[in-house]
């Protein structure tokens, strides 16, 4: 059965076919400039053609780099093609020209380079500081060489407390733009501190990778830090100008990555130097205070002597009075046993007075106590002699 | 993740904290000298740590080509494996 299509569906048909290539997204078409112009929304129009055929082609306005087009021009366009069925044209739209005689391979370098930049991916702003003490490093290389060894070298030689995760990959050839957003992203899922990506120097051509954007975009969203270390060449590659820092080597990129122990050991000996000089102060400080204390201190003792000499005095002062005292009591018995001795009858007998007794009986103190003819006993001092009333008279 | 023993970058960060502290001056005695005996200790373990240290390696055996098998699936023609 004939089948009729439309207009429309012919041109939806064309647009679908075109668009489920994906290499007609994004390619590059070598050729020659003729038929440019600018429209009236600034956007430029040309075609590209060579001896055989011709592309009409649309630069819009505001794109990132038109500096090599001109009439004539043997130049390298980059952009994706599409049918566009309003109008029925098939056209190349171009988003980057450059001379061809600059060679592919800095024409998608320059291309990408303009791109990112316009994007902001290598802002010094969002380049994030490097952790000072990293735990875990992850390097993104290829297994094969000397590339990790040598940074395994530096890291084991400046900073052997880290650990090091490789993710392998190669670092060249068709599997390595995947591999490469595989070891960064795989990293990141391992907790790494920070990624070293590397390679050994290697030829403008065989550092593809290195300048390929969809590992730049890799590099970029990582969580963590990203050092790249790619070989000596003159150029940066765009994954030097997109990672948070970048080394010449390696080797240098793993400098970078880890502090030296030696310093950090002579930074502890400094600690450890201050600290003794800052207890030391201290000290000097406090014992200082404590000879101000002392000196304050010293200060009361003098009062303590005065009431010591008082306390003296005072003890002296009680010795001497209870002396005067004892002295006047002395006196005083003297005085009494003098008395008392002047009391003593026998004093008075050796005066020449004498005790008259009534034999055997009491002292005669009275004449009424005798009768004529009574026996009486005469005492003196030195004895006693029996004796008679003869008489008595009353006075 | 502040669990059991504190890293190295924990200890060396509190030394210079400690150091930063006592040449501050200001502090009481006991504090000071408590602060010192901190410190002395640390820097200690932190020596110790260095000397201790030997670098661990440690390769992902994750299949590359599994994970470009299945992103990018129109590069993985002829494996390294």
């Amino acid at each position: 059965m004939l089948d009729v299509w439309s207009v429309s569906r012919l041109a939806h048909t064309l647009q679908d076919l075109i668009r489920s290539d994906p290499s007609l997204e994004d390619l590059w078409v070598e050729g020659e400039v003729s038929n440019l112009r600018q429209g009236t929304r600034g956007h430029l129009y040309f075609t590209l053609k060579d001896l055989q055929a011709q592309v009409r082609c649309v630069m819009f306005g505001g794109i990132w780099q038109a500096q090599d087009l001109e009439n004539g021009h043997h130049v390298l366009a980059h952009g994706r093609i599409d049918y566009y069925p309003t109008r029925g044209d098939l056209q190349f739209y171009v988003d980057f020209v450059r001379s061809a005689g600059v060679g592919i391979f800095r024409a998608q370098f320059e291309r990408v380079l303009a791109k990112l930049e316009g994007e902001g991916l290598f802002d010094e702003s969002r380049k994030r500081p490097l952790p000072p003490f990293p735990k875990k490093i992850g390097v993104a290389t290829s297994p094969v060489g000397a590339v990790f060894q040598d940074i395994c070298n530096v890291i084991g030689r400046r900073w052997p407390l880290a650990e090091v995760v490789l993710a392998s990959t190669p670092v060249q050839g068709p599997e390595a733009v995947p591999g490469l957003i595989w070891a960064i992203h795989r990293l990141n899922e391992e907790g790494v501190d920070l990624i070293i990506i590397a390679r050994g120097g290697g030829s403008w051509e065989e550092l593809t990778a290195f300048n390929d954007e969809s590992v730049a975009r890799a590099v970029f969203s990582s969580r963590v830090p990203v050092i790249a270390g790619v070989g000596h060449q003159p150029d940066l590659t765009i994954v030097d100008l997109v990672a948070d820092r970048r080394a010449p080597t390696p080797s240098a990129a793993a400098e970078l990555a880890v502090p030296d122990i030696s310093v950090i050991k002579g930074q502890l000996r400094s600690y450890g130097l201050r600290l003794e000089a800052a207890a030391q102060s201290y000290l000097t400080t406090y014992r200082k205070e404590l000879r101000g204390c002392v000196a304050r201190l010293d200060a009361y003792t003098p009062k303590i002597d005065h009431l010591k000499g008082r306390l003296t005095g005072l003890a002296h002062r009680i010795g001497l009075a209870a002396q005067r005292e004892i002295k006047a009591l002395a006196r005083e018995v003297e005085a009494i046993s003098a008395r008392l001795k002047a009391l003593d009858p026998k004093a008075v007998l050796r005066r020449g007075y004498a005790l008259v007794y009534l034999r055997r009986g009491p002292v005669v103190t009275s004449v009424s106590q005798v009768e004529p003819g009574a026996q009486i006993e005469v005492q003196l001092a030195d004895g006693l002699f029996p004796a008679q009333v003869l008489r008595q008279y009353g006075f | 993740m502040a669990s059991e023993k504190p890293s190295f970058e924990d200890m060396y960060r509190r030394l210079e904290e400690i150091a930063a502290r006592l040449e501050a001056g200001g502090l009481g005695l006991e504090e000071a000298l408590a602060l010192y005996e901190e410190g002395m200790r640390l820097a200690r373990l932190c020596h110790e740590i260095l000397d201790a240290a030997q670098l661990r390696i440690n390769r992902l055996r994750d299949e590359l080509s599994v994970y470009v098998d299945e992103q990018f699936p129109y590069v993985s023609e002829e494996g390294e494996e």
